[in-house]
């Protein structure tokens, strides 16, 4: 099984887990795995075609996906994916 | 050496120190490899921190213990007491006063040497390249998403490099954007690495999500770091690479980032060559071609003593509500959509958070999921009701 970091901002959709374990496979599959576990995770992960929102940072091992192949990067066992969304800080709007 | 420093290169080297100041940047000094040129590249430097928030406190407090020589400060905020859990530049004597003026007293007796410049007020596409111009670097510790894409793009624009450090809850990130690599190029800037921003609400603020206090101590140690290395040539700075600290199950990872052909400032085509308008690039004014429809904290307190029926709800969190409100129906940003039942179709309903962004939100949803059409926000949120209808009531 692969293993996905989840980032603290997304974990209150988790019930609070920052690791959860998927299948090997590719990235799209993976993402479509956990959004099927947690239905919550779903609108912050995946845009209304399905696709991965363009303002998430998805790495494989150290790299990102954008420099690999996109949501067909493979997923091999031990693989670890790391979500990683984009933080400002403290404002409020 | 730092190619990165134009002007530092060329001059550091009539830098002196006093004996004060040799005495003061010993332990510097004497360090092998680093020694009396770096600590001449810092005293020729000119860094500008951007937000002197939790972020900033330690960037401040260390580039200036370390000599850099000119400091910038930017930050059009006042010191307020929810800030002293982690902005450990300042103090309870100094609540309520211009951060920046706070900043500058407790620089100053920290280290006479140091040169500052003071901004009080909000960086924008006005104002962002004068301000910048005049810097050799720049540590990025803002608060907010359009400011990020505005100190980024006039960094591009100016070639000048970008020490970004971020923070969220327990998790911190750090990355030296627009850094001038030995081979003569630029390395990746914030678009590299988020080409477009989040909408607005669904990536929570430490104001709604918290921070640790002890974290921004210690990614803006971080940034503080990186400058010093960008600023000295010493070391490798943290440029192509973008670092994550998770505190609460004590990780690091160092992904590897590259730069992209569609960024639009330095990319193969680039469609943006000035500043634009960031809050509208980050969707804060989407509303426009539907404008959500406001109420004013006058108006609200005239329907109040009307007598006439309305629902008044508020959006903020629990803890929130806890320190001050003005008797409205809790329902938190997040369970707005699936409480919509709570809230009444045949009346008018006002809706209000701290400062009116949080609220509007709420509206948003609540107007495009179940149509509701008699949803009014409270201009300013319950900050303007304070002031300008009930200013006994605490402000946080």
């Amino acid at each position: 099984m692969a293993t996905v970091i989840i980032p603290t901002p997304l974990r209150k959709f988790t019930n609070n887990s920052a690791r959860l374990e998927v299948k090997s496979g590719n990235i799209h599959n993976s993402i479509h795995e956990l959004t099927e576990h947690f239905p919550e995770l779903r609108k912050h992960l995946l845009d209304e075609k399905g696709k991965i929102r363009s303002f998430l940072n998805i790495f494989v091992g150290n790299e990102d996906i954008r420099d690999l192949q996109q949501e067909k990067t493979t997923v091999e066992e031990n693989t670890i994916i790391s979500i990683i969304p984009a933080i400002a800080g403290g404002a409020n709007y | 050496m730092a190619l990165t420093i134009k002007i530092t290169t060329m001059s550091f080297k009539n830098i002196q120190f006093s004996r004060e100041e040799l005495a003061r940047y010993n332990r510097h000094i004497i360090i092998p490899g680093f020694g009396l040129e770096a600590q001449q590249k810092l005293k020729a430097a000119k860094v500008l921190v951007i937000g002197s928030g939790g972020l900033g406190s330690p960037v401040l407090l260390y580039l200036a213990a370390a000599g850099v020589g000119t400091i910038g400060i930017v930050d059009f905020d006042v010191v307020d007491d929810s800030n002293l859990q982690r902005q450990v530049l300042f103090g309870v004597h100094e609540i309520g006063q211009p951060k920046v003026e706070a900043a500058k007293r407790r620089i100053e007796s920290l280290n006479p040497h140091v040169n500052l410049r003071l901004y009080n007020t909000h960086l924008n596409s006005q104002n962002a390249m004068e301000i910048i111009r005049d810097f050799d670097v720049v540590a990025d510790g803002t608060d907010n998403f359009p400011t990020r894409y505005l100190v980024n793009d006039a960094c591009v624009l100016l070639d000048k490099p970008n020490v970004y450090a971020s923070i969220f809850q327990f998790e911190g990130q750090v990355s030296v954007f627009n850094y001038l690599e030995r081979n003569g190029q630029r390395g990746p800037n914030y678009r590299d690495l988020y080409p477009t921003p989040p909408p607005p609400g669904l990536v929570p603020s430490c104001a709604e999500g918290g921070v640790l206090g002890v974290l921004p101590g210690i990614i803006g140690s971080l940034q503080a770091l990186e400058v010093i290395k960008v600023i000295t040539g010493v070391g490798e700075p943290l440029s192509g690479r973008f670092y994550i600290f998770d505190a609460l199950h004590f990780e690091t990872r160092t992904f590897n980032i590259k730069r992209r052909q569609d960024n639009p400032v330095n990319g193969k085509n680039p469609t943006i060559s000035e500043l634009i308008d960031y809050e509208q690039f980050c969707g804060m004014r989407a509303v426009e071609e539907r404008p959500i429809k406001e109420i004013t904290a006058r108006e609200l307190h005239d329907l109040q003593v009307s007598g006439e029926k309305f629902q008044l709800i508020d959006v903020r969190e629990p803890h929130e509500y806890s320190i001050v409100n003005i008797g409205a129906e809790l329902i938190p940003l997040g369970l707005v959509t699936e409480n919509a039942g709570r809230i009444d179709k045949g009346i008018p309903v006002v809706i209000h958070c701290k400062g009116g962004g949080r609220s509007a939100k709420a509206i948003r949803d609540l107007e495009q999921q179940f149509g509701f059409e008699n949803l009014y926000n409270l201009k300013g949120g319950i900050l303007a009701y304070i002031d300008e209808v009930q200013p006994e009531l605490t402000r946080y």
